[in-house]
């Protein structure tokens, strides 16, 4: 290694092309300052510099949308900043915003340090961000790393709860497997690729996207290669839930704390999906002729698993996992249909979006509708939600109607985008499976709806129903939920922001 | 020419109960709501009877009073165009009118929660004048829809007896039939080229380069049973007789009478005149179990109901039975009785559902066997009752009778035989909806009703039940007595639609 080559490495390093997980870093830094510096009776300061931090972070972005490395590789190759990758920060601050208010309202409950989670809810988006952007195996891993070993602690937070452990414990022996099996398919792609000299004289790896793509392109048929790319892909899978990697999900999502099933659910489920677009559309295309086939398949199995196996569930946790996984299997639709339907790839974050919108404010219900214990959120708890809070009941019929796909909220019109762009990709098999499972879904959506609004007969004698430990949002909850509710009701109407920002056609 | 042009009003008439209902719900004050919600309801009639007024007879297929609105998603052919032709024209005037006797008839109903049950109406209201006067296929699934969801809640929180089986039957159902339009209204959008859902584009574009056999076979086998469900075509109709024995008076008027039409509709404007080989491919099987099935088979079954609101759930299902011979006929004559007998229809079945919960507000049941002798206490309610059961069986002078008229025409052409279940079928009607009205108000009265006259007797109908009832009555009459009012621009605008394939019929039955 000559210090040219570092000297080269470090010319190309622009720090400030990463200045928003910089940022996100250094805050969530002095959040464990603060924590030290501050007297205990001001402690209630650290969640506020948190959110504020992820604001002005969010107002950044958003402000700088078009920055002027668009298109440019910074730090070596090691990151790429793109539209998509663009797209992909503020849908992660977003969502880790979002999962900031369901912590502030579910954690007080709880005698667990706070402090800690804001910590690692902002090195974990700050992580996702750049995994949104990386350019290269070595950064994806990393990355990815990253955010899953945040989750490691994460999902175990409420340590005191048996079903929080088990979760904590079975995500991170699922994860590990996971991580094992994608890393297995990054060398085997990195020995099928090796060292190639570019026409520039540099020297590249086979880490790299783009020097994987050339191979690729070059060697079609190489089995080593192709070998790799499906263990890659599985690793993936497993991040989003798609059947066979979805065993963990149930079990998980019931013992983590709500605000970080949340995070799960949204945030990590998205990054898959990034992963795997910039993957489908930067690295594996010329391998479209075997991965169509299998990304159709686990589609069309994730669509069906995640549908039937949410019929049953009565927890509400387990429930938004289990559909959650249905909704891996639409996008996936999208996914597949991205190899040759170029705008596809926007459908996909249309629909990421709209599922932000409509599953946090889901959440957001279920934060305050759960009871002391954290994991026991039954649908029984929902009865009479609707006379008893017609605010939450209001949120939650809007947000679950969303998740279904109802018209006229944001989710019908992300269904319907996937919907058209697998039909113009000639998916029709896959879209008749797809409908199947909308059809099947409207069954437990519409069930956890029914709990809420439709008085259930009680036997006589039993006239008074058990009492809820519902709490009542405050004027920030309830605006933060009034807010999106109305973003999701909006965009059913009017799309024009959306479609036009995420360049959809 | 005019303050604020037709156009305008016409968007007007749907943004007013949309923006009602969002006003009602961040609003405060019940009292200022009621006013609200009256307007909001009486507005879009108002409207749409000028709209009427000015219609031109002979615009034909074109939408007139068009507007168009981006949304955002122009760039695959989605954008919010409104406009009414000769088709949806007197489909915007049902759902106007059904929906005000509606909206009046909810307003003094005192049921629980007001506030929200007209909030759910008057979104349900919007959806159905939306879904007319949307030119953009995805629009009108949408509105449609945006119309369907309130059902649901309003049948499973003010329902009547089974109301959550019943809503969560209801829900499925639709949601399949909606699932199943869906795709073919998507695969009508892909396979025709044309990247878009403006319904003139698609007509323009596939009436240029048809579709082979093949596709529209597959597509209009689609829309049929998508559509068919949502309609209550036999042996999808299960959910249709419990739903509306369920649902509160003020939503089965406005479901049987408007929204239950979108699939008849969407057969009209989009199956025949895109797919026409595909539609000849399915007039028999539409015509077998339309006619074998929802004829004759499900009029036996109305026969035999004891309870009311079942009956006429079935009755209503029986009916759509002619309409979708008329769409089996592959007429002009046939397809304009459709649209005739859907505007009748929607206000006789919005008149007869209003008037049996009237009735159970006098008898308390809505049990056959356990009424009689109401005429001698309600006289009017007995003569509004008499004249709905006339229409629905189609005697003349009712608008009714034009729509099944034109449909036999048509049908004869088709196949006598049909013809002769489909006559059949008026027989039937006769001995249910006679049989029911003399059981509720002549013979004697059961003891069960005369122990509770005798604590409470029974009032003839107020004037807040006569004023919808009226209203619903005035314009099937006007109709039976004028139904040129209708059927002009209905068969200018079939006969410019419906491509050369189907063909059209030179007698116009009216003139």
């Amino acid at each position: 290694m000559t210090t040219d080559l570092l000297q080269a490495a470090a010319a190309s390093n622009h720090w400030l092309a990463i200045a928003p997980e910089l940022i996100l870093g250094c805050a969530a830094l002095v959040l464990l300052v603060l924590e030290m510096a501050l007297p205990r009776e001001q402690h209630g300061w650290i969640p506020r510099f948190a959110v504020l931090a992820q604001t002005v972070v969010l107002a950044g972005v958003l402000l700088n949308f078009e920055t002027r490395w668009l298109g440019e590789t910074t730090f070596g190759g090691l990151l790429r900043h793109s539209l998509p990758g663009q797209i992909g920060r503020v849908f992660f601050l977003l969502s880790s915003l979002l999962v900031s208010f369901l912590a502030s309202v579910c954690l007080p409950r709880t005698r667990m340090p706070r402090t800690e989670f804001y910590h690692l809810i902002l090195v974990v988006t700050a992580a996702l961000m750049l995994l949104a952007q990386s350019n290269s195996f070595v950064m994806l891993f990393v990355a990815l790393e990253t955010v899953t070993v945040g989750f490691y602690i994460l999902v175990s937070y409420f340590r005191d709860n048996p079903l929080t452990l088990e979760a904590g414990l079975k995500y991170l022996v699922l994860g590990a497997l996971s991580s094992a099996i994608m890393l297995f398919g990054i060398v085997l792609l990195y020995g099928a690729v090796g060292r190639v000299t570019g026409a520039d004289g540099a020297v590249h790896t086979g880490f790299e996207f783009g020097t994987v793509a050339t191979f690729l392109q070059n060697n079609p048929g190489n089995f080593l290669a192709t070998a790799g790319a499906l263990l890659v892909l599985s690793g993936v899978a497993f991040k989003i839930g798609a059947f066979p990697f979805q065993i963990w999900i149930p079990d998980v999502y019931q013992g983590a704390p709500t605000p970080v099933t949340a995070f799960l659910a949204v945030a990590s489920k998205a990054a898959g999906f990034a992963v795997l677009l910039t993957l489908v559309r930067n690295v594996f295309p010329p391998l479209a002729g075997v991965l169509v086939p299998v990304l159709s398949l686990l589609a069309a199995a994730t669509i069906l698993f995640g549908n039937l196996a949410a019929l049953t569930q009565r927890n509400t946790k387990r429930l938004m996992g289990l559909s959650g996984v249905s909704h891996a299997g639409y996008l996936l639709l999208g996914v597949g249909a991205s190899f040759t339907v170029p705008w596809a790839a926007g459908a996909v974050w249309f629909y990421l979006f709209t599922y932000l919108l409509a599953a946090m404010a889901v959440f957001g219900v279920m934060a305050y509708c759960a009871g002391a214990d954290d994991t026991a959120q039954d649908l029984d708890a929902y009865e009479r939600l609707a006379k008893d809070q017609p605010l939450l009941g209001a949120v939650l019929a809007v947000g679950v109607g969303s998740l279904a796909g109802i018209p006229p909220l944001a989710g019908f019109l992300g269904k319907l985008l996937i919907f058209i762009a697998a039909f113009e990709a000639h998916l029709y098999g896959l879209l008749a499976v797809a409908i199947i499972g909308v059809v099947v879904s409207i069954y437990y959506y519409f069930g956890w709806i029914k709990t809420a609004f439709f008085v259930d007969w009680h036997p006589p004698g039993t006239t008074e129903p058990p009492a809820f430990s519902r709490s009542a949002p405050g004027w920030v909850g309830a605006a933060t939920l009034v807010l999106l509710t109305l973003a999701t009701v909006l965009l059913g109407f009017y799309q024009a922001p959306l479609a036009g920002w995420l360049a959809l056609k | 020419m005019n303050f604020p042009d037709n156009a305008r009003l016409l968007q007007l008439a749907i943004a007013t109960p949309l923006v009602s209902a969002l006003v009602i719900a961040l609003g405060r004050p019940k009292r200022h709501a009621l006013k609200l919600a009256a307007a909001a309801f009486a507005l879009p009639a108002l409207i749409a009877i000028r709209l009427w007024a000015q219609f031109p007879a002979g615009a034909g297929a074109d939408y007139q009073f068009a507007s168009r609105l981006d949304t955002g998603l122009a760039g695959f052919g989605i954008s919010l165009q409104l406009g009414l032709n000769g088709v949806s024209m007197p489909l915007f005037v049902l759902a106007g009118i059904v929906g005000l006797a509606a909206g009046l008839y909810a307003l003094r109903s005192g049921a629980e929660r007001l506030k929200i049950y007209l909030l759910l109406l008057l979104v349900m209201q919007g959806g159905l004048l939306g879904m007319f006067a949307s030119v953009d296929l995805f629009y009108f699934y949408f509105f449609h829809e945006l119309a369907l969801i309130p059902t649901f809640l309003m049948v499973g929180v003010w329902g009547g007896r089974d109301r959550n089986y019943a809503a969560m039957k209801m829900t499925i159902y639709l949601t399949v039939g909606a699932m199943l339009s869906l795709a073919g209204l998507i695969a009508i959008y892909v396979q025709s080229g044309a990247q878009s859902f403006d319904l003139v584009t698609l007509r323009a574009e596939l009436a240029a380069h048809p579709l082979p056999f093949t596709v529209q076979k597959h597509l209009f086998g689609l829309l049929l049973f998508g559509f068919g469900t949502l309609v209550s075509l036999w042996p999808l109709h299960t959910w249709a007789p419990l739903g509306y024995g369920a649902a509160p008076s003020s939503t089965a008027m406005l479901h049987a009478g408007v929204l239950k039409k979108f699939g008849l509709y969407g057969l009209l404007q989009v199956g025949l005149p895109l797919l026409p080989q595909g539609a000849q491919h399915w007039a028999w099987t539409l015509a077998l179990l339309a006619g074998l099935g929802n004829v004759l088979g499900l009029g036996f079954v109305t026969m035999a109901q004891r309870d009311l609101k079942q009956m006429l759930g079935y009755s209503s299902v029986m009916h759509m039975g002619y309409c979708f011979l008329g769409i089996a006929s592959l007429s002009v004559i046939g397809a304009g009785g459709v649209v005739l007998l859907m505007v009748a229809h929607g206000l006789s079945v919005a008149l007869l559902f209003q008037l049996a919960t009237c009735i159970h507000h006098r008898t308390q049941t809505f049990d056959l066997t356990e009424m009689g002798g109401l005429a001698r206490k309600a006289p009017v309610l007995a003569a509004f009752f008499a004249a709905a059961i006339f229409a629905s069986i189609g005697l003349p002078g009712f608008a009714n009778f034009w729509g099944e008229l034109a449909i036999f025409v048509a049908l004869w052409k088709f196949s006598p035989w049909i013809t002769a279940v489909a006559v059949a079928g008026v027989v039937i009607s006769a001995v249910y909806g006679l049989r029911a009205a003399a059981r509720i108000f002549y013979g004697p009265p059961s003891e069960a009703f005369q122990r509770a006259a005798a604590a409470q007797p029974p009032a003839d109908l107020d004037w807040k039940e006569r004023l919808p009832a009226l209203l619903l009555l005035a314009t099937l009459l006007f109709i039976g007595f004028w139904p040129r009012a209708v059927s002009d621009a209905a068969d200018a605008a079939l006969r410019a639609s419906l491509p050369a394939v189907v063909p059209t019929a030179t007698v116009t039955f009216h003139r």
